[in-house]
């Protein structure tokens, strides 16, 4: 994150995108999804050039399906996208984040991540060290 | 390539992004501290602020100017604005006679170092496929009315390139300083689906 410009405010009011009167990610699911993606990038674990094939073909997908564009969510195919691109690479396949997801799903009421949101809702990725 | 299956019961994006995430983090694949820096760095410290600077130089230093216009990526680097999906930034020049408005039919393809990451109206369908089809019609439904005499330009961004438009300098701005002249360039005026009003 060298390129990152230093003689901006970290947090804020002043923070710009949200100055500009509109948030960047309407949930926190979608800036989890948007910085775990971003992290891969990072890691080299993909290129952004195929992430965005993959985005490019499921928003296509997608409209193909609703042509009257009602309903449109970006980042469901952003996550579509990321699932297919980590299935494709063997990092990890649908099932085993289906599974996950159920597992999830299943969680008692008071650990839904709705509830909470925003990072660390996983009791999952507690436990990681 | 195959597309994704989908069970009837299939769980919500939100439950399914943080399937991935959790599995990710136990297979040591990603890094906490990494994934939230990002998400910090995009929510708060890149966004259209960084083009309005660009576009405020622009307006006071003709030579940036004129650098800026011949190697876009290159004079925004000048302001220490770089990074994803800035590789490749072309600055699209309106005048009195020419209006830019930039889209990704595609996806979402959008210059990040200096717009942050794109609005929802951006990304949506409707914005997507009419901005091609009827440029003046959607900016007069945003609140752009041109005259008919303007020419209308309308820019596909793709992976190899995005683009940034330098709105005109308003009126009766000519003795503001440069800070305060990046104060009144919007988001809206950079992508060009708005004029930056007078102060």
């Amino acid at each position: 994150m060298s390129d990152l410009p230093v003689d901006l405010p970290i947090a804020g009011p002043t923070a710009p995108p949200r100055s500009n009167g509109e948030m960047v990610f309407d949930a926190p699911w979608e800036s989890r999804l948007f910085g775990v993606t971003m992290a891969l990038v990072e890691a080299d674990r993909f290129s952004w050039t195929e992430f965005q094939r993959r985005l490019i073909a499921a928003v296509g997908r997608w409209e193909a399906d609703h042509p009257d564009g009602e309903g449109y969510r970006y980042y469901e195919r952003w996550a579509e996208a990321l699932e297919s691109l980590l299935d494709d690479l063997g990092i990890v396949d649908i099932e085993t984040t289906d599974a996950r997801a159920h597992a999830l799903a299943a969680r008692p009421a008071g650990h839904d991540h709705s509830e909470h949101g925003g990072h660390g809702s996983s009791p999952t990725a507690h436990d990681v060290p | 390539m195959t597309a994704v299956p989908r069970a009837h019961d299939h769980p919500d994006a939100a439950l399914r992004a943080e399937a991935l995430e959790s599995l990710l983090l136990e297979r040591g694949l990603i890094d906490l501290n990494v994934v939230e820096g990002l998400i910090g760095r995009y929510e708060n410290d890149v966004g259209p602020m960084n083009g309005a600077r660009v576009i405020a130089k622009a307006w006071t230093d003709a030579d940036y100017r004129e650098r800026l216009l011949e190697d876009g990526t290159a004079a925004i680097g000048e302001l220490g604005y770089s990074g994803p999906q800035g590789e490749h930034i072309e600055v699209l020049e309106n005048s009195d006679k020419v209006h830019n408005v930039v889209v990704c039919t595609l996806c979402s393809c959008y210059p990040w170092p200096v717009l942050g990451l794109p609005p929802s109206w951006y990304k949506d369908p409707a914005y997507r496929a009419r901005i091609v089809r009827e440029p003046r019609q959607v900016l007069a439904e945003m609140g752009l009315a041109l005259d008919d005499d303007v020419e209308i330009r309308v820019w596909d961004s793709s992976s190899e390139v995005r683009y940034l438009v330098l709105p005109e300098r308003p009126d009766g701005t000519s003795d503001m300083s440069e800070e305060d002249l990046a104060a009144l360039v919007t988001r809206d005026a950079m992508v060009g689906v708005a004029r930056v009003a007078a102060p």
